[in-house]
């Protein structure tokens, strides 16, 4: 598409590859991740593809435990910042070896987190969009 | 810009409704013109906020069925506004600033849902559709999951223990359904316990079922005029002060959401007209969708410092008497929130405080009233200021 820096095809096909790309603002040096027309943070044309690092910070999540059409409960959703600054929601898949979703708590904040994606099939209800989602995975984890 | 008045009120019971979308506006709207002394073919516009009827009824461009149902004139432009929970209130704002403007001087405003002709799956699903598609949706995050993100985020950066932090949650639903005890019109009549808060099912964490609004049938209409025409008619007239709205992308865009920069710009913008500040608010009507949301928008809008907010509530503070009295309507939490209607009926409590006909849940001698509505991902935020003359 004429003029929009990076579509959320090309990023997704990136995404695909085990690569996060975002777009780096010439005016305020922040990231934007994932793309949109300006930079997010101050609104900036001006924009340059590059390669984020896919390390980053759980700041929140929460498990939800009454699922839209389609997803199974219960799940973890969380929003991670990432080292660059974007800031990123997802899907924690597993806490570890026989851990439900159930057990998470509080000190799953600042935990570190490794981004990686998934690609679920479309949801009928989303026939315009081609889903991605964002999965963290715990680094370190504390094993008692 | 001319000075705006509201002339009449009118509101169906929130709850579970058979009654088409139709009928429940037009039931709000007959109540709103009567008490304006006016007649539906006088009326210049029509305003409605509306977010769900195609799944609901299978409608879509419902105004001109509404304008059709009142006996608006065919000269009269009917529109509908959808930005999610927030829908009514930026119907509102819109009709006001035509009728500031001089486009109009006798407008009729407001809302509808029928969320309960959803499934409990459906529903939750539709109302998913009003975060990023891109962005949020694929991940399954619902509108509870929103405001689960919320609670951890502020009890995280506000180094606030969350059995506190659940502690002011449950004060919120408590305080919200033992004033709804005292509005006719309220979908819970109900009190409830911090006990029972604390007991319910886990819905998504650290949200039990308690603190968070049901799913809600309604309407709700304001009639808004041009008071240099009109305000000779009302015996207690009540002016649209300010009228702000502010606008946020998707909640990771935002980053810290909780801070809700759509809201602070909002209100600023509605106490800037009005020329006054958050310390001359009498009573305010806000969106306390989940009890985290009160807490989060009592912060925003200026009450309570930036984490103080669940401090105030445990103090009292926001309950009947006290300094700031926030939902006396029993808010979204216990009067129901249907979504299209619900800003439509924070107006319809405020107006009716500023006018002192609440009975016993009335905050004696009320003068100034603000109204906040959030829509989807707290990227939408409309906030009126209303005064009474």
């Amino acid at each position: 598409m004429a003029g929009y820096p990076l579509s959320s095809e090309e990023f997704k096909d990136d995404l695909a590859k085990g690569i996060l790309t975002g777009l780096k603002c010439s005016a305020c040096g922040e990231w934007t991740l994932p793309p949109q027309a300006v930079c997010s943070a101050c609104g900036g044309a001006e924009l340059t593809k590059g390669r984020v690092s896919p390390a980053g910070t759980i700041r929140s999540y929460t498990v939800i435990r009454v699922a839209p059409q389609g997803f199974k409960p219960p799940y973890l959703v969380a929003l991670a910042e990432l080292d660059d600054g974007p800031w990123v929601l997802g899907n924690i898949d597993g806490l570890g070896e026989g851990i439900g979703p159930e057990e998470a708590g509080m000190d799953l904040i600042g935990r570190r987190v490794q981004v990686g994606a998934r690609f679920p099939a479309p949801h009928p209800q989303r026939a315009g969009s081609r889903p991605a989602v964002f999965v963290f995975t715990l680094l370190n984890p504390d094993i008692p | 810009m001319r000075e705006v008045v509201v002339l009449g009120v009118g509101m169906t019971p929130f709850g579970v409704h058979s009654a088409p979308l139709r009928e429940l506006f037009a039931a709000a709207a007959l109540e709103a013109l009567a008490g304006s002394g006016v007649e539906g073919r006088e009326v210049e516009a029509l305003f409605v906020g509306q977010c769900l009827g195609a799944f609901e009824e299978g409608q879509l461009n419902l105004a001109p069925f509404l304008a059709a149902e009142l006996g608006l004139p065919a000269s009269a432009p009917a529109t509908r506004f959808e930005g999610a929970c927030a829908s009514a209130t930026v119907a509102i704002r819109h009709g006001a600033l035509m009728v500031a403007a001089g486009v109009h001087d006798l407008v009729i405003c407001g809302g509808v849902e029928r969320a309960t002709a959803m499934d409990t799956e459906l529903a939750t699903t539709t109302f998913a559709m009003a975060s990023h598609a891109d962005h949020e949706g694929p991940a399954g995050l619902t509108f509870p999951g929103v405001f689960g993100l919320a609670a951890h985020l502020y009890a995280a950066k506000h180094s606030l223990p969350l059995p506190e932090l659940k502690a002011a949650m449950a004060r919120v639903a408590v305080k919200n359904h033992a004033q709804a005890l005292h509005n006719p019109l309220a979908q819970f009549r109900k009190e409830i316990t911090v006990e029972q808060v604390l007991s319910g099912p886990m819905i998504a964490d650290p949200l039990q079922l308690l603190d968070c609004c049901p799913f809600s049938d309604g309407a709700a209409a304001v009639v808004v005029a041009a008071a240099e025409r009109f305000r000779d008619r009302m015996k207690v007239p009540v002016f649209l002060a300010g009228l702000g709205q502010g606008s946020a992308g998707s909640l990771l865009a935002q980053k810290d959401f909780t801070k809700s920069p759509a809201r602070r710009a909002s209100i600023k913008e509605a106490y800037r007209q009005a020329g006054i500040g958050p310390g001359e608010v009498d009573v305010c009507e806000l969106h306390d969708c989940f009890t985290i949301a009160e807490i989060i928008a009592s912060e925003a809008l200026g009450f309570f410092e930036d984490g103080q907010g669940a401090a105030g509530v445990m103090r009292g503070e926001t309950g009947m008497g006290g300094r700031i009295p926030i939902n006396p309507s029993g808010g979204l939490k216990a009067k129901g929130h249907p979504i299209g209607a619900t800003g439509a009926a924070q107006v319809y409590e405020i107006v009716r405080q500023l006018r002192g006909e609440c009975g016993p849940r009335q905050v004696e001698g009320a003068r100034i009233g603000v109204v906040d509505t959030l829509g989807g991902d707290l990227s939408t935020v409309c906030n009126l200021v209303l005064r009474r003359g």
